[in-house]
């Protein structure tokens, strides 16, 4: 449905936002593409909208190219931008209406409002609307032509938890109907329950792509714990017949990583059970989506200049 | 699997109802005709202005000679009014349209549909322009009853006069757009264009009472063309010679105006 091949986009000013990125999207399939505010995932969906031309590479969304074969996708396609783009001085009923005169194949827009509940507010003004409200009109107006590719550009920031939650069993409903979805996010929790396959983009590029378990398997489990007092780290078992694959220290506090969480940490208890000691602060830990993301942005960043926040991704 | 596809896609099929470019247009211009109602400044700038300007041509033309450039004081003030209708109803109304729907995100989300570009600025321009062209006839029919105006004696010449000049004034209102950045500037970037329309394209002035030199200059003004056509219709004294140079002018600034448009317009906000 979606095949992109060493895609590129350069803006005016000569920064190169995406960097050369390959992936392709099955049909009736959730595909998310994950990262920081920043790491060319907006500037990616917007070259498969069709919005800009690429500096380099090929999207093919339907068999089609999106920018210079705009009129052949368009009536399958819905989009839904990061930000809004309604007149403010219209009315929810008469923005619905007025998209329904430009889509093929429109349901009645009373329908799609009721899809993401805002049967009640037909009559409010854009300007009135709350920021997850805006949000949801611009779904519903995605989906007025029952489109049978759906892009959307954080379809849940600014919502409260309840309206994500919403959101997401829409997408679910969609996907179980048969519609292609590529979404964006940096909600690690979303891209956890949503995609069926997910890319991490990181300054650009792919960093790390597969359904939500492999990206994860291929990240360490973690176990932390502070060490007793009288004792170092040399007091432990041997770690690698643990199978741990690294430690880190800092202060009392020692992290261990491993592929083996169960067999590292029975090592690690029985030896402190049988040494009379409490491990104060033990946290044993799966690999989580989580953990690659941050893994992957210290990973990138630790090559350049400028390090990559990643507190505001917490899930 | 499969099966949910399938009835996924008959469902599709069974509504198929596809959209027309004329359609798709005429649902913008729904919706713009009713951000133009709710747009209290922009309404009273567009109807009420010109309106109210053509009475100061009417109170100057009295200081004027005017028969001597072959003129009655009808077929001075009804020219001056459609230019002032062009320039306040239809160019500047659609620099502030454009600009804020462009400041609004409006135009990137509409061109995410299907909706093409061309129909995006046309479908958006259609009410202004609409307004224009009511206004424009009212004023005809207010000079008509008020001012002893004659029946124009060509009147085809002013029709495609008034055609020509309200197509022109959106094309150059999206030039306008294209380097105004905000909505704020779209109420002063406007203003060079009608000051200079104003004074040089014969609607304060008739051209004949100009210089010779300065007139051919101020021949080849958008509006000039516009405002002869409109005058020429009524007098009838456009001979076929100059009538077809007012047109070739007045089509070739909206040829160059759509192509600086396609060069140059900005669908969305600069970063």
């Amino acid at each position: 449905m979606i095949e992109v091949t060493d895609l590129r986009r350069v803006y005016g000013g000569g920064f190169e936002a995406v960097r050369g990125i390959d992936f392709s999207v099955r049909r009736g399939e959730v595909f998310a593409l994950l990262g920081t505010n920043g790491a060319g995932k907006t500037s990616t969906v917007e070259l498969l909208e069709g919005l800009a031309a690429p500096a380099g590479g090929r999207v093919r969304v339907l068999g089609h190219d999106p920018y210079t074969e705009r009129a052949a996708i368009r009536p399958r396609t819905g989009v839904m931008l990061q930000e809004g783009g309604f007149p403010s001085e219209l009315t929810v009923a008469e923005t619905a209406r007025m998209w329904a005169g430009c889509v093929s194949g429109a349901r009645p827009p009373a329908e799609v409002l009721a899809m993401v509940g805002l049967e009640n507010k037909a009559d409010t003004r854009v300007k009135q609307l709350s920021g997850g409200q805006r949000r949801r009109l611009d779904l519903a107006l995605a989906l007025l032509g029952d489109p049978e590719v759906l892009f959307l550009d954080e379809p849940s920031t600014g919502l409260d938890a309840e309206g994500r939650r919403d959101t997401w069993e829409l997408v679910s409903a969609l996907r179980d109907g048969g519609t292609t979805v590529l979404l964006t996010t940096h909600y690690l929790e979303e891209a956890e329950n949503l995609a069926d396959r997910l890319a991490i983009m990181h300054e650009g590029r792919i960093a790390a792509t597969g359904t939500p378990a492999e990206v994860t398997a291929a990240q360490p489990s973690r176990i932390s714990f502070e060490l007793p007092t009288g004792y170092f780290v040399g007091d432990l078992p041997p770690l690698d017949e643990l199978g741990v694959g690294g430690h880190e220290i800092d202060g009392r506090m020692v992290r261990l990583r491993t592929h083996e969480l169960q067999r590292a940490a029975t090592g690690l208890l029985m030896w402190a059970g049988q040494a009379g000691v409490e491990l104060r602060r033990l946290d044993v830990r799966s690999a989580s989506l989580e953990e690659a993301f941050l893994g992957i942005a210290k990973e990138a960043s630790a090559g350049t200049a400028e390090g990559t926040t990643t507190k505001e991704y917490a899930a | 699997m499969s099966a949910t596809t399938t009835e996924h896609s008959a469902a599709r099929a069974t509504n198929a109802t596809v959209t027309t470019p004329m359609g798709r247009m005429t649902a913008l211009a729904r919706a713009e005709m009713t951000l133009l109602g709710r747009n209290k400044g922009t309404l009273f700038a567009a109807l009420f202005v010109p309106l109210v300007l053509p009475l100061s041509v009417w109170s100057a033309s009295k200081e004027m000679d005017l028969a001597e450039a072959g003129l009655t004081t009808g077929t001075l003030v009804l020219p001056a009014a459609i230019g002032f209708s062009l320039l306040f109803a239809v160019y500047s109304a659609l620099v502030g349209v454009f600009v804020v729907r462009r400041e609004e995100l409006v135009l990137k989300r509409l061109r995410t549909g299907e909706l093409r570009d061309v129909e995006i600025l046309s479908g958006s321009a259609m009410p202004a322009v609409l307004s224009g062209l009511v206004q424009s006839l009212l004023l005809a029919a207010g000079c008509f009853v008020l001012l002893d105006l004659s029946a124009p004696s060509a009147p085809h010449l002013a029709v495609l006069g008034l055609l020509l000049g309200l197509v022109m004034c959106a094309a150059l209102a999206a030039v306008t757009a294209s380097f105004t950045r905000t909505g704020e500037s779209a109420q002063v970037t406007p203003l060079p264009f009608m000051f200079v329309s104003m004074l040089g394209s014969g609607m304060f002035v008739p051209l004949e009472v100009l210089p010779d030199r300065l007139a051919s200059f101020c021949e080849l003004l958008p509006l000039t063309p516009v405002i002869t056509l409109v005058r020429g219709g009524w007098t009838g004294d456009l001979s076929a010679y100059e009538a077809l140079g007012a047109v070739a002018t007045a089509v070739a600034w909206t040829v160059v105006a759509v192509f600086a448009v396609r060069r140059w317009f900005r669908w969305e906000p600069r970063h």
